[in-house]
C-alpha cells in the first residue's frame, strides 16, 4: 500500500484552493493558445467501468491533443468481464506501459484503492457516488466565463443531490472559494445532513427560496438506476422541483443554468430551459476537453 | 505446507507431545480474579487440570512452577464471539489456526458462531466442530444456529445442541427478523438453559449498506446503515425478552442508541447482556476515509459519540463483555473495491492489548474491569463449565499477561491464517505471557 503517485487527482475535497486556481489557469492557457505536444509519446489508459459519453470523449481527445496515445479499457469489452480484479486490471494496464490511468466505476473509492498499488497517476473520472472532479473544476471554469468570482456567489444545485457525484465535488470546490451554495430536493434525494458536506452549504425543500437571488443554478439528473428502495414519485417531483422558464425568474436576471449532463429532458428540466438563453450546458460539455487536457498535462507532462 | 505453517505447527506438536504436567506453581504473580474478589499478590496452585488453591505465598511442590513476578494472572479469558470458518471455509482459517491465534492473545475459551458451510445448525456439526482431530489448542464451544440453515424460519433442536456441547444459539449475521419466531426462539432457549444471541441489525433496511450512516458516509458516497437498525432490534428483543423471561446477549452492540436500551432493559429486570468489540470502542467511522477495506466492519464503525457511549457503557456495567468478533478473510476477499470487500476483521491477538490501552491506559478504567470483562462476565453470560474464575476445583484456565508490555502488533506474525486486521504497526500496552488451558500451556511468550 502506497500512497498516490504525484500528479494523481483523486477528489477535490482535499486539493487546495491554489492548487485548483493553478489546473483551471492551464486550461485557460490550453483553451485559448496553440496546444504543444507536452505528452508526445505518454500512454494513458482509460479505464471505464460504467458508461459514459462526455467524460470519456473528452479525455480522449484531450489526451489525444496533448500527443498522447490512449487505450480504452471498458468493462463490458475485456477480462474484467472474466473476473480480473481491479487491482490486477491495474497491475496489467502499466506492465503493458500506462503511464496514466483515468478510471470511472460504480464502486465510490476505487480510484483510491488503485491509486494506493500502481505507480502511476490515477485520474478519478466518476467514481460511485463519491466524486467527479473532472466535472467539479469544469464546472468552476465555466462559472468564472460568466462571473467574475466564486467568492459570495450564490450557486443552487437542485435534484438528486445525495446519489450525485458531481454535487460533491462542485460542493467541495465552491465552499473553499467562499461560495453560498443551497441544496434543494426532496429529502429522499437531499437529506438534511446534506449540509454538512462542506462550510457554507445549506438545504431547502423549497424551490422558489433556493432559486431566488441566485447567481447559478445547476440541476442535476435523478439518476434512476441508484433510487433503489427509495419511495420516490416522479410525478411529485416534476411538479415541485422541475425546472421551468416562469420559475426561474426568481434568480438573478444574468444566471446561468447548468447541468452536468446528461439531461433528461421534460424531468429535471424542460428544454425552455435547457436551450434557454441562461443555458451555458454545452459551453460546459465543450470546457471539458479544455480543462482534462490541463489535468492530463499536470499528471503527466 | 507453507514455512510459516511449518513453523506453526512446531510449536504445536512441542506443546502436545508434552503430557501436562500434573501439578503447577505459578508464583510471585498478582492475581486479578473478579467472580471472587481476588485483587492482590497470590499463587496458583493447580493440579490434574484443576485449580487446587491460590492464596498467598503457596508451599506446595509442583512438577513445574511458572514465575509470574511482575505480572497478572487471571482466569483464562473467554471469547463469547469468533469465527472459526470450520467446516467449510478452512481457506480462511481452521479451528487449529484460529484457537492458535486465541492461545497467544490470551483466550482459552472461543465460542464459534455457526455461519460456517454448512451453516452449524446440527448435532453432527456441533460435536464435529469439538472433536480432537480439530486441533484446537484451546476450549471451542459452539454456538449453534437458532433457525435451521439460519433461514429464519424453523427451529433448530436447542436440546439435543445442548447436549452435543452448543451453549447458545444465534443466526449471527443473519439475525431473526420475525417477532414470532425470536418469541419462539426465546422460549425454547429458556426451556433449555441458554441465551439467544442476536446480530442486531433490521437487514430489511441495510441491505447495500457499507458504512454508518452520517456526515462522513454522505461525504464519501458510501452507503449507510442506521444506528436505528441496531436499536430498533436490540428494543424488539428486550420486549420479548421481558415477556418471555428468557435471556438475551446483544452481540457486538456498537451504538449509543442500542446502548440506552439495554440499560434501561437492564434496570427493569429483564435478562438482557451484550458485548462490545474492541475496534467499536478503538475506532469511529473516520477511519473508513480512505476506502481501507480494513475498516470495513458490521456493525459499522461508527460515530465518536457510539464510541463515546460504548465507554461510558463499559465503565458503567452496562456492556458486560469484550468479544472479538474475530473474523478472517482471505486477502483477496478484502483486495476490492470497498463495496465488494468482505465485512470485518481479525482480532483474537489484539484484543487485550486494545482493552488496556484503550480503557485502562487512556480511560481509566481499572485493570480488574478490564479483565472481568474478559473472564467473569463472560464466564456468567454462558455456562462454560466453571470458567473465567480461579475457584478451587475449576478448570485450571488461566492468563498470565504483562499489563504494561508495550509492543507492536505485527500482523505478519499473526497466528491466524488471515490478516485482515487494521491494527498492523500499532503501539499496544499489555500482552499475554502464558496460556493455559485445563492445566496444559498452550502458549509462551518469548521472554
Amino acid at each position: 500500500m502506497n500512497q498516490p503517485a504525484r500528479g494523481s487527482l483523486l477528489g477535490l475535497e482535499n486539493l487546495t484552493t491554489k492548487e485548483i486556481s493553478s489546473i483551471l489557469q492551464e486550461a485557460r492557457k490550453m483553451k485559448r493558445g496553440k496546444v504543444k505536444p507536452v505528452l508526445s509519446g505518454k500512454r494513458v489508459v482509460l479505464l471505464f467501468y460504467e458508461s459514459s459519453t462526455r467524460t470519456r470523449v473528452s479525455f480522449e481527445f484531450a489526451a489525444k491533443a496533448l500527443g498522447a496515445t490512449t487505450a480504452l479499457v471498458s468493462a463490458s469489452a475485456s477480462s474484467i468481464e472474466k473476473g480480473e480484479s481491479l487491482i490486477d486490471t491495474g497491475y496489467t494496464v502499466t506492465s503493458l506501459g500506462a503511464q496514466a490511468i483515468v478510471i470511472r466505476h460504480p464502486s465510490s473509492g476505487a480510484p483510491y484503492m488503485l491509486a494506493r498499488h500502481v505507480p502511476v497517476p490515477v485520474i478519478n473520472a466518476g467514481d460511485g457516488m463519491h466524486e467527479h472532479p473532472s466535472q467539479g473544476l469544469l464546472d468552476a471554469y465555466t462559472i468564472l466565463e460568466h462571473k467574475k468570482t466564486l467568492k459570495g456567489l450564490r450557486v443552487a444545485m437542485i435534484g438528486d443531490i445525495f446519489h450525485s457525484r458531481v454535487v460533491r465535488s462542485d460542493v467541495h470546490l465552491l465552499s473553499k472559494f467562499g461560495s453560498k451554495v443551497v441544496l434543494c430536493g426532496p429529502p429522499e434525494l437531499v437529506p438534511d445532513i446534506s449540509a454538512t458536506l462542506a462550510p457554507g452549504v445549506t438545504v431547502t425543500r423549497d424551490l422558489e427560496e433556493a432559486l431566488t437571488g441566485t447567481d447559478v443554478v445547476i440541476a442535476l439528473r435523478i439518476q434512476k438506476e441508484r433510487l433503489a428502495g427509495l419511495q420516490l414519485s416522479l410525478g411529485d417531483y416534476i411538479e415541485r422541483y422541475q425546472l421551468r422558464p416562469e420559475r426561474l425568474k426568481a434568480a438573478k436576471k444574468d444566471a446561468i443554468v447548468m447541468h452536468p449532463g446528461p439531461i433528461i429532458r421534460g424531468l429535471e428540466v424542460t428544454s425552455e430551459v435547457a436551450d434557454g438563453p441562461n443555458s451555458v450546458i454545452r459551453e460546459q460539455v465543450r470546457n471539458g476537453v479544455a480543462v482534462r487536457m490541463a489535468i492530463l498535462a499536470r499528471a503527466l507532462a | 505446507m507453507t514455512r510459516k505453517e511449518s513453523a506453526f505447527m512446531s510449536v504445536n506438536q512441542r506443546l502436545d507431545s508434552k503430557q501436562p504436567p500434573k501439578s503447577l506453581l505459578i508464583c510471585g504473580g498478582h492475581v486479578i480474579d473478579p467472580a471472587n474478589g481476588v485483587d492482590g499478590p497470590a499463587d496458583v496452585f493447580i493440579r490434574d487440570g484443576k485449580i487446587a488453591a491460590v492464596a498467598p505465598k503457596l508451599k506446595e511442590k509442583a512438577e513445574r512452577t511458572i514465575e509470574a513476578k511482575g505480572l497478572i494472572v487471571a482466569p483464562g479469558f473467554i471469547d463469547l464471539h469468533v469465527h472459526l470458518r470450520e467446516p467449510g471455509q478452512a481457506y480462511k482459517e481452521t479451528i487449529a489456526t484460529g484457537t492458535a491465534a486465541a492461545a497467544k492473545g490470551g483466550f482459552t475459551s472461543v465460542c464459534a458462531m455457526p455461519n460456517t458451510q454448512p451453516v452449524n445448525d446440527s448435532v453432527e456439526t456441533t460435536r464435529w466442530m469439538q472433536s480432537p482431530e480439530r486441533g484446537a489448542l484451546v476450549n471451542v464451544f459452539p454456538i449453534a444456529a437458532a433457525t435451521l440453515g439460519s433461514q429464519g424460519e424453523k427451529l433448530t433442536d436447542f436440546y439435543a445442541l445442548r447436549e452435543a456441547g452448543a451453549v447458545a444459539v444465534s443466526d449471527d449475521g443473519r439475525p431473526i427478523l420475525d417477532d414470532q419466531i425470536m418469541r419462539e426462539a426465546l422460549e425454547a432457549a429458556k426451556r433449555t438453559g441458554f441465551p439467544v444471541i442476536q446480530h442486531a441489525e433490521d437487514t430489511r433496511v441495510t441491505a447495500g449498506t457499507q458504512m454508518n450512516y452520517g456526515a462522513v458516509s454522505l461525504r464519501l458516497g458510501l452507503r449507510g446503515m442506521p444506528a436505528e437498525a441496531e436499536a430498533a432490534i436490540v428494543r424488539r428483543d428486550i420486549e420479548l425478552a421481558r415477556k418471555t423471561g428468557a435471556h438475551i446477549h446483544v452481540a457486538h452492540i456498537s451504538t449509543a442508541a442500542a446502548v440506552e436500551e439495554v440499560r434501561r432493559g437492564k434496570r427493569e429486570g429483564v435478562r438482557v447482556s451484550c458485548e462490545v468489540t474492541p475496534h467499536h470502542f478503538s475506532l469511529t467511522e473516520e477511519a473508513v476515509a480512505g476506502y481501507d477495506t480494513r475498516y470495513k466492519m458490521n456493525p459499522p464503525l461508527r460515530s465518536q459519540e457510539d464510541r463515546e457511549a460504548m465507554l461510558m457503557a463499559l465503565e458503567d456495567g452496562t456492556i458486560d463483555a469484550i468479544a472479538t468478533d474475530h473474523a478472517p478473510h482471505a486477502h483477496h476477499e478484502k483486495m476490492v473495491e470497498f463495496d465488494r470487500a468482505a465485512f470485518d476483521i481479525t482480532g483474537l491477538e489484539t484484543a487485550l492489548g486494545l482493552g488496556i490501552s484503550e480503557l485502562h491506559e487512556k480511560r481509566g478504567i481499572p485493570l480488574q474491569r478490564v479483565v472481568e470483562l474478559l473472564t467473569a462476565n463472560p464466564g456468567r453470560i454462558l455456562s462454560l463449565g466453571g470458567r473465567g474464575q480461579l475457584s478451587a476445583g475449576a478448570p485450571a484456565d488461566v492468563t498470565i499477561f504483562d499489563p504494561k508490555r508495550k509492543w507492536t502488533f505485527d500482523w505478519k506474525e499473526s497466528r491466524s491464517k488471515s490478516k485482515n486486521t487494521p491494527f498492523g504497526g500499532w503501539k499496544l500496552t499489555g500482552k499475554a505471557m502464558v496460556s493455559i488451558v485445563g492445566g496444559r500451556l498452550v502458549y509462551e511468550a518469548a521472554k
